[in-house]
């Protein structure tokens, strides 16, 4: 596809006089896009295992009936923050560090185009999350009215921690926009020469897709926080029928926000998922363009599916259908996709190194979790299933074992690369059959205690759910205990620690970012290669 | 009309339970996988969809997994399988969005038949104006003078794990709902707090409980039982302990029911009468405060009167409880707007009020000796 010329290597020497600053300084100060994207990657994965310590409390308050851990309004507390981590802490920054390193290396750009933009959209994001943390040991304790913060529960009727609540979401807000500022002003001005929109890499792509969804819906987001900032403090009356206000146009305003945010944590995931497939079936991508074209309806489809999250709100009969019909067409360009995925590995020629079994895996349990979202979208039947633990099992599905595991795939995938060394394959296979066992364990029967009646977000449950709560706590926690593996092996990869691997290191890969040495240098690309 | 003296309610929970938890068996299995089939033609049509669209949702799976696995197992490298050159067909691409296109319109059409059927609330024969409120519903007939709110019945001791849990664990309730068999029952559902939501599985119904707005939804019950259901919006703390629970009688019994039920309420109102031209003592008044204390103000204001620091504030220890009577009467009878304190002059007879703030002012070293009768709360309710 490209040459990546002697001038490169001659680069390397060249910079090597002026090295990174060591220490502390150089992360604080570090305008580069491979230790921002570094950063961002740990960043999301200490977030993932703090929401993941908060689902470790949710699962042992269920373990079964009673109350026998914590009270009630920490629970609460503990499913919201544990919300607002796992989609602001864990997900987005985790997407965001991999566009990081990979979309300059990708496009055969030297660095992102806005890199001290880049440097202060990483370092507002630790104080959001302090702000919000912090929160929780305050005397009334933290915001706890769900990630969604319905109003009224959020405004008249929440505790004054809410003022930080919005505080931290605004920071959240600012840093994800500037992220996607940068990706799409790399992505449009810093393309290698020849490197044309329909052959950039499908993960560019769907990047370059979501940047633009964050640059749409994220000051939406601002909007609602800021009208629950001035209702429960300044006595407007946005959301209060009393003055005037309507709170169901809250939830309108937020899932116009939540529902392109949904494609915002799975669109990157279909990227990742479409440069795995391809190297290990040694074959091409099948249908390039229509993944493009996919890509591009899903995320236009996501503005006007939003009040299907509101079905039970009483919306007028037509409204209903309308959303129910839209939100089903966004099936048919999902299963594209997959489709797609599987017409690349026919009569490939295929092998399953970790990141292909965690890809596999993504296929099959994110298509699971499609499935039962097409169910979800059919108005009649989601009023039995809408705010059970149905739905619980399906955003789960498209978050975990969508979302997630993609990332997961991607840093199995991409880790040789970055650290110039094969990661402990031995632990890796452990991590990936224990997580992939335990999180069906965990997220399977919620379909069951779902349909069975159990609502969500509640802290004590009616005796007939206790012998799956029991099963599904031990999922999680086996789950939880599998990220440790996780951690360990990461910790090895980072100190460098196993086999050298070659400039390509998996057989099939193809794309710029394979034909650089590995690991790859601080610098790349200073010259633009040349795209063939 | 609307209030219901301590002594009426303590009769009435008798009769309810003698009819309506006699039946001590519960019908709902340890891991019951489905969705209830339900107990309306509305509830049989949304299984029917539920069953057609999983059994297209595990079809498509089934295809796509079966797909994937043949490769997965049969072009695979180790077995020295060679990949194709293919990697498109616009004739493929059309067939896999044409073909899902067609089958969601299999599914559209009956969903948005049912759909337009339950949405249909009108011609009803009973209306019941449902008002949910942190965290308890209040049911009122609107074609009868009866109206009564409905609690949690499960002791706090079953939930601390200090008594053995009852079968109908978290899904009992003090004053059930009764409504008749094979009439339409028209629900109006609002709220006067929070936003909840009125569920119940076996009649797929579930509308959000709005503040300041007012949601229906319809039913027709075709068998006589009890359907028990839960609030299905978070609304704060106690969101897992409101259920819901509606008991169906034929008819006939329904109109016997709710005959006798207005003669109570009747009776109610006469006593309330006689009990404002009566002083009780501070024994009776700190009895039954205690108990309506439990029951309607424990559950922020916590059982030790502390409240939750930076969430419901103490009434040990507190300003209004130790000092000014009157702001103590004007708080628990109107409410405080802009805050979770709601107003129980509707919700409690003067002497309940009378008695619960009597408990409030004598009770965790709160030694005020203050007594309040019913006419005090009488003369700070009308007089003004």
């Amino acid at each position: 596809m490209s040459t990546v010329t002697e001038t490169l290597h001659h680069d390397d020497d060249h910079h090597e006089h002026h090295a990174p600053p060591a220490g502390i300084k150089r992360w604080l100060y570090t305008t580069n896009h491979k230790d921002i994207g570094t950063l961002y990657l740990w960043f999301a994965f200490i977030m993932f295992l703090t929401g993941g310590a908060m689902a470790m409390v949710i699962r042992a308050e269920l373990f079964q009936p009673g109350l026998q851990i914590v009270e009630p309004h920490f629970f609460n507390q503990m499913t919201t923050v544990h919300g607002l981590i796992m989609v602001f802490g864990a997900v987005m920054p985790a997407f965001t560090g991999l566009a990081n390193w990979l979309v300059p290396m990708m496009i055969g750009a030297p660095d992102m185009a806005l890199p001290r933009m880049n440097n202060w959209s990483f370092w507002i994001l630790p104080f959001a999350f302090l702000i919000l943390l912090s929160s929780l040991f305050m005397e009334g304790g933290g915001p706890a009215f769900g990630w969604t913060f319905y109003a009224p529960l959020s405004t008249t009727y929440s505790g004054d921690s809410t003022a930080l609540f919005v505080f931290s979401v605004h920071i959240m807000g600012i840093s994800s926009i500037m992220g996607a500022i940068n990706v799409i002003v790399t992505i449009f001005n810093m393309r290698a020469p020849g490197m044309t929109w329909m052959k950039m890499p499908l993960f560019v792509w769907t990047w370059l897709i979501t940047a633009f969804l964050l640059i749409a819906v994220m000051p939406v987001l601002a909007g609602a926080v800021t009208m629950v900032l001035t209702d429960k403090f300044f006595g407007t009356s946005f959301f209060d029928a009393a003055g005037g206000g309507d709170p169901v146009m809250f939830q309108h305003i937020f899932w116009f926000f939540g529902h392109p945010e949904v494609y915002i944590m799975i669109l990157p995931a279909f990227g990742i998922i479409s440069q795995i497939v391809p190297t290990f079936a040694r074959k091409r991508l099948f249908g390039y363009a229509s993944m493009v074209y996919a890509t591009a309806s899903i995320a236009l489809l996501s503005f006007i599916v939003w009040a299907h999250h509101m079905f039970t709100t009483g919306m007028p009969v037509f409204a209903e259908m309308f959303f129910m019909l839209a939100t089903m067409l966004i099936s048919v360009p999902t299963g594209v996709k997959v489709f797609n995925w599987v017409a690349t590995m026919w009569r490939g020629s295929l092998s399953f190194e970790v990141p292909m079994l965690f890809a596999l895996a993504f296929i099959v349990l994110f298509t699971i979790g499609g499935l039962s979202g097409l169910m979800l979208a059919i108005t009649p039947v989601d009023f039995q299933y809408h705010d059970t633990y149905f739905v619980v099992a399906h955003f789960h599905y498209v978050l975990v074992t969508g979302a997630i595991f993609s990332i997961m795939a991607a840093v199995y995938y991409w880790l040789p690369k970055w650290t110039g060394k094969m990661f402990d394959i031995t632990l890796a296979k452990w991590h990936f059959w224990c997580s992939l066992v335990s999180v069906n364990v965990l997220f399977f029967p919620m379909h069951f205690v779902g349909l069975a009646g159990m609502p969500r977000r509640i802290p004590d449950y009616a005796l007939q759910f206790a012998d799956f709560n029991k099963w599904i706590s031990l999922g999680g926690f086996a789950f939880g205990l599998s990220q440790l593996i996780f951690l360990a092996l990461l910790i090895k990869a980072c100190r460098k620690k196993g086999e050298p691997v070659s400039d390509q290191v998996w057989e099939g890969a193809e794309g710029l970012e394979w034909e650089i040495p590995s690991p790859a240098p601080y610098h790349t690309f200073e010259t633009p290669p040349v795209i063939k | 009309m609307k209030k219901i003296s301590l002594s009426v309610m303590a009769v009435l929970s008798a009769f309810q339970s003698g009819s309506a938890f006699a039946e001590s068996v519960s019908d709902l299995d340890q891991y019951q996988l489905n969705m209830r089939k339900g107990v309306t033609d509305i509830s049989a049509e949304v299984y029917d969809l539920h069953m057609l669209m999983f059994i297209i949702c595990v079809v498509i799976a089934v295809g796509v997994f079966g797909a994937m696995f043949y490769s997965i197992l049969f072009h695979r490298k180790s077995r020295g399988a060679k990949p194709a050159n293919f990697h498109e067909s616009v004739k493929v691409e059309i067939a896999w969005t044409v073909i899902p296109f067609v089958i969601l319109i299999v599914m559209a059409i009956p969903a948005a038949k049912t759909l337009i059927a339950m949405e249909d609330a009108s011609e009803p024969d009973v209306t019941v104006l449902v008002t949910g409120s942190q965290w308890k519903w209040h049911y009122k007939y609107m074609d009868n003078d009866v109206e009564f709110y409905s609690r949690l019945a499960t002791q706090a001791d079953e939930i601390s794990g200090k008594l053995d849990k009852g079968v109908n664990y978290l899904l009992e309730v003090d004053q059930p709902l009764v409504i008749p068999t094979d009439k339409r029952v028209r629900f109006l559902i609002t709220s006067d707090d929070v936003i909840h939501s009125w569920w119940v599985p076996d009649f797929a119904i579930k509308q959000d409980a709005n503040p300041g707005f007012i949601n229906d939804a319809w039913t027709k019950v075709n068998e006589p039982g009890i359907y028990r259901g839960q609030c299905a919006e978070l609304c704060g703390k106690d969101h897992g302990f409101m259920p819901v629970v509606v008991i169906a009688k034929e008819p006939a019994e329904y109109d016997k029911w709710i005959s006798e039920r207005q003669a109570v309420q009747e009776k109610a109102a006469a006593e309330e009468q006689r009990l404002l031209a009566m002083n009780m003592s501070k024994d009776e008044l700190m009895s039954n405060g205690q108990k309506i204390y439990t029951a309607n103000c424990a559950a922020c204001h916590m059982p030790n009167g502390e409240g939750l620091p930076g969430v419901f504030p103490a009434l040990k220890g507190s300003d209004i409880a130790l000092n000014d009577m009157a702001a103590h009467i004007e708080i628990v009878a109107n409410g405080k707007s802009g805050t979770a304190m709601a107003a129980f002059a509707k919700q409690l007879s003067m002497s309940e009020l009378a008695a619960v703030i009597t408990f409030e002012r004598n009770a965790w070293g709160n030694d005020t000796g203050d007594l309040v009768q019913a006419k005090d709360i009488n003369a700070a309710l009308n007089g003004q």
